[in-house]
C-alpha cells in the first residue's frame, strides 16, 4: 500500500492537450468506406483543403466542459423566467407596444434558431475534420437550446397579448415571414463551406451583435427581464460561435489561395442578405422600443462601420475585402428604419403586429438622432398621416408590394443618395423578368439565377390564388382575396394586426395594468388609474 | 506578444455580480480599456488587445477562477481568441 501510496498521480492534462485528444484522439480514418463517399458535399463548391489538422479551435471547449456551462446558463436563465412568471412580469414593461416587438421575434426570428440547429446538423456531418465538426455538434445544440428557450419565454407573453400563438404555422405562410424564411434555406441549400461563411462568419460575426446587444439591451431598458435573458443567454454561446465563424474564415484561406475569391464572393452576398434581413432591427430599435438605448444608425456606427471595420482591417493580410455593398450600408442607415415602419404602417391591416404612429415626443428624438433625414424626409410624411387619421380617412394599402426576388422584402428601398427614388433593379432570365430592390440583391441573382428563379414569393403566390384555405371559392360573388389569403396565413384580421390603438392589446392593458397602453399618448380607455389631484379631476369633470 | 493593430477588439459581459470582479481584472491588466456601461451589459474596448489573467480575476475574486467560466455571462468578443489555462486574450494581428 506504501509503495502505491508513493506514486506520483498521472499528470492533470493541458486545456490544450485535453481538447486535442478529444479533437484529433477519438477521431479515426475510415477502413472499409471511401472518404468521398461519406463526406459526399466537400467538393463540389471548388474549396480545397490540403490538411484538416490545421483547425485550430480557441475555445477549446472539452465535452464536460460544455455541458457544465450550458447547465450552468440554462439554471440561471430558468430562475428568471420563472421569477418573471410568478411575479406578472409581462405587465411590468414600458407599455403594451413594447410588445408588438415580441411578436416581430417569435414569429421571425425564432425559427432561425432552430434553422440553424438544422444547418449545423448537417455540418456536424459533413465535415471531415473533427475539429470543426465538434465545433458544429456543439452549435447545432446551442441553436435548438436558443428555440426552445425563446418559445419558453415568450409564451407568457401570448398568455395575454395576441399574434405569438401560431408562430410555426405562421413562419411557412405569412407574406413578410418568408423574408427570414428564405434567408435561411438560400443557406442551408447552399454547400457546407457557404452555409458555414454565411452563417458562422457574416451572419454571426458581422451582424448579430447587433440584434442581441443594443437590442436586447433596450429589452432590459424597458423592464422586459426574461427576454433579456434569453437574449444575453443566446448571445454567450454566440461568442463561441462568431469565433467558429473567423477561425473557418482564416482556416479556409491559409489552406489554399484559390479559395480566396469563392470566401470574397460568399461574404459579399451573405453580407448584403444577412444585413437586408437585419434591417428590421431598424424599425425595432427605432420604433418599437417605448424607452430608447440607442438609435440604428449609432448602433451601425459602432458594430458594423467600427468593429467590422476592424475585423477586415485584419482580414486584409489575406486579400480579403471589406463586403463590396458595405457602402450602401452605411448610405442608408438613416432613411431604412424609417422606409421600412411607413411600409408596415400602409400595410398594418396585413401584418400580425399592430401599428402606431410615432408621437411628438418620438419625432423630436427622431430629429436629433437623424439631422440629416428625418425632418427633411419623414416627419412630413408622418404629419400628413396623422393628419389624415385625425379626419377619419387614414391611409392604408389595399393591395400587396411588389416583393425582391432574393431578399423577399417589399421593394421599399430608395437610391443611394436619393432618398425620393425607389430603387427597382431586372433580370432577364430565360426570357422573363425579375425584379430586385437593389444593386445588392442583384448582384446576387445575377450569380446564380437558377436558384432564386425558384423563389416562392408569397405576394405573387396570393395573387395567383394559391393562397386560400380549402374550400374557398375564387368566383364566389363576395370573394375578398385579401381576407381569404389572411386568413390562410392565419392571421385575423383586426385582432392581430391594424391599428395599435383601439386593439385588444391595448384595452386589455389598460383594463389589467391601469396604466397607458401607450406611454406618450395618455389614457385611451377609463381604466387607467387618474394620477391628477381629486381637485383637478373635479374640474376637468366637470368642464 | 505586441501587435501593431491599434483597431478596437471588445468583449461585453452582462453586468451583474459575476462580472464585477473580471470587470476590475480587465481594467487593472488593460490600462487601455474603456469601459462602457448600457442596460444590462458592459462593453469593454481595447485598442489592438485585451487579456484577461486568470490570476487578477482571483485576486479580485478571492477564489480560484477557471476562465471558462467567462462563458457563463459572456455577451459577446471581437478579436482573434487565444485561450489557455492562464490567460484568455483577444487580438486584431494587422494594422
Amino acid at each position: 500500500m506504501a509503495a502505491e501510496g508513493n506514486a506520483k498521480p498521472a499528470k492533470k492534462l493541458s486545456l490544450k492537450e485535453n481538447y486535442a485528444l478529444l479533437t484529433r484522439g477519438l477521431g479515426w480514418e475510415p477502413s472499409y468506406e471511401k472518404k468521398e463517399d461519406i463526406f459526399r458535399y466537400i467538393h463540389f463548391e471548388g474549396v480545397k483543403i490540403h490538411d484538416w489538422d490545421k483547425w485550430e479551435d480557441p475555445f477549446r471547449l472539452t465535452m464536460d466542459a460544455y455541458w457544465k456551462y450550458q447547465g450552468e446558463k440554462e439554471r440561471k436563465l430558468y430562475a428568471i423566467v420563472d421569477a418573471f412568471q410568478q411575479h406578472n412580469g409581462q405587465f411590468n414593461v414600458t407599455d403594451a407596444r413594447y410588445v408588438q416587438a415580441l411578436k416581430v421575434f417569435i414569429n421571425g426570428i425564432t425559427e432561425l434558431e432552430y434553422d440553424s440547429h438544422r444547418g449545423f446538423n448537417i455540418l456536424a456531418r459533413e465535415f471531415p475534420g473533427v475539429g470543426p465538426r465538434i465545433a458544429a455538434q456543439m452549435q447545432s445544440l446551442d441553436e435548438l437550446r436558443h428555440a426552445t428557450t425563446q418559445i419558453h419565454t415568450i409564451s407568457q407573453y401570448a398568455k395575454y397579448f395576441t399574434g405569438m400563438n401560431e408562430f410555426p404555422y405562421q413562419f411557412d405562410r405569412v407574406w413578410y415571414l418568408s423574408i427570414p424564411k428564405s434567408f435561411f434555406e438560400d443557406a442551408v441549400t447552399s454547400g457546407p463551406f457557404e452555409f458555414i461563411v454565411a452563417i458562422s462568419f457574416a451572419f454571426e460575426y458581422v451582424l448579430t451583435n447587433l440584434a442581441f446587444m443594443p437590442w436586447m439591451s433596450g429589452a432590459a431598458f424597458n423592464g422586459d427581464m426574461a427576454t433579456v435573458s434569453f437574449g444575453f443567454s443566446a448571445q454567450s454561446d454566440e461568442a463561441r460561435h462568431m469565433t467558429l465563424g473567423i477561425e473557418v474564415i482564416k482556416f479556409l484561406l491559409e489552406q489554399d489561395p484559390g479559395n480566396v475569391p469563392l470566401v470574397q464572393k460568399w461574404i459579399d452576398k451573405w453580407f448584403w442578405r444577412g444585413y437586408r434581413l437585419l434591417s428590421l432591427l431598424a424599425t425595432m430599435m427605432d420604433y418599437m422600443l417605448p424607452k430608447r438605448v440607442m438609435a440604428w444608425n449609432e448602433a451601425w456606427e459602432i458594430y458594423y462601420e467600427q468593429n467590422g471595420g476592424a475585423l477586415f482591417a485584419d482580414l486584409a493580410r489575406y486579400g480579403i475585402k471589406p463586403p463590396k455593398r458595405a457602402p450602401e450600408t452605411i448610405a442608408e442607415k438613416g432613411h431604412v428604419a424609417h422606409q421600412m415602419w411607413s411600409v408596415f404602417y400602409a400595410n398594418r391591416d396585413a401584418v400580425g403586429f399592430q401599428m402606431w404612429l410615432p408621437s411628438d415626443e418620438e419625432m423630436a428624438w427622431m430629429s436629433e438622432k437623424y439631422p440629416d433625414t428625418f425632418d427633411q424626409y419623414y416627419r412630413p410624411r408622418y404629419e400628413y398621416w396623422k393628419a389624415q387619421e385625425a379626419a377619419g380617412t387614414p391611409f392604408r394599402n389595399t393591395t400587396l408590394p411588389q416583393l425582391c426576388q432574393v431578399c423577399q422584402w417589399p421593394c421599399l428601398f430608395t437610391e443611394s443618395g436619393d432618398p425620393t427614388t425607389l430603387s427597382l433593379r431586372e433580370s432577364e432570365y430565360r426570357g422573363q423578368t425579375f425584379h430586385m430592390c437593389s444593386d445588392g440583391c442583384k448582384d446576387i441573382f445575377d450569380d446564380t439565377p437558377e436558384k432564386y428563379v425558384h423563389a416562392w414569393l408569397p405576394v405573387h403566390q396570393i395573387y395567383q390564388g394559391n393562397c386560400f384555405l380549402p374550400g374557398v371559392d375564387p368566383t364566389a360573388p363576395d370573394f375578398n382575396p385579401m381576407v381569404e389569403a389572411l386568413r390562410y396565413m392565419g392571421i385575423k384580421p383586426g385582432v392581430d394586426g391594424g391599428d395599435f390603438k383601439g386593439s385588444a392589446d391595448a384595452t386589455n392593458w389598460e383594463k389589467w395594468t391601469s396604466r397607458p397602453a401607450n406611454i406618450h399618448e395618455g389614457a385611451y380607455t377609463d381604466a387607467v388609474r387618474d394620477t391628477a389631484s381629486p381637485a383637478d379631476v373635479g374640474a376637468r369633470k366637470a368642464g | 506578444m505586441a501587435t501593431t493593430s491599434t483597431q478596437p477588439v471588445f468583449i461585453a459581459l452582462q453586468a451583474n455580480n459575476d462580472t464585477l470582479p473580471i470587470i476590475e481584472a480587465i481594467r487593472q491588466d488593460n490600462p487601455q480599456a474603456v469601459v462602457h456601461d448600457y442596460p444590462a451589459m458592459v462593453k469593454i474596448d481595447c485598442p489592438g488587445r485585451l487579456v484577461i489573467r486568470r490570476e487578477t480575476v482571483e485576486e479580485h475574486l478571492g477564489r480560484a477562477f477557471d476562465l471558462r467560466e467567462i462563458q457563463v455571462n459572456m455577451i459577446s468578443i471581437a478579436g482573434n481568441v487565444d485561450e489557455s489555462e492562464d490567460e484568455f486574450t483577444l487580438e486584431w494581428k494587422s494594422a
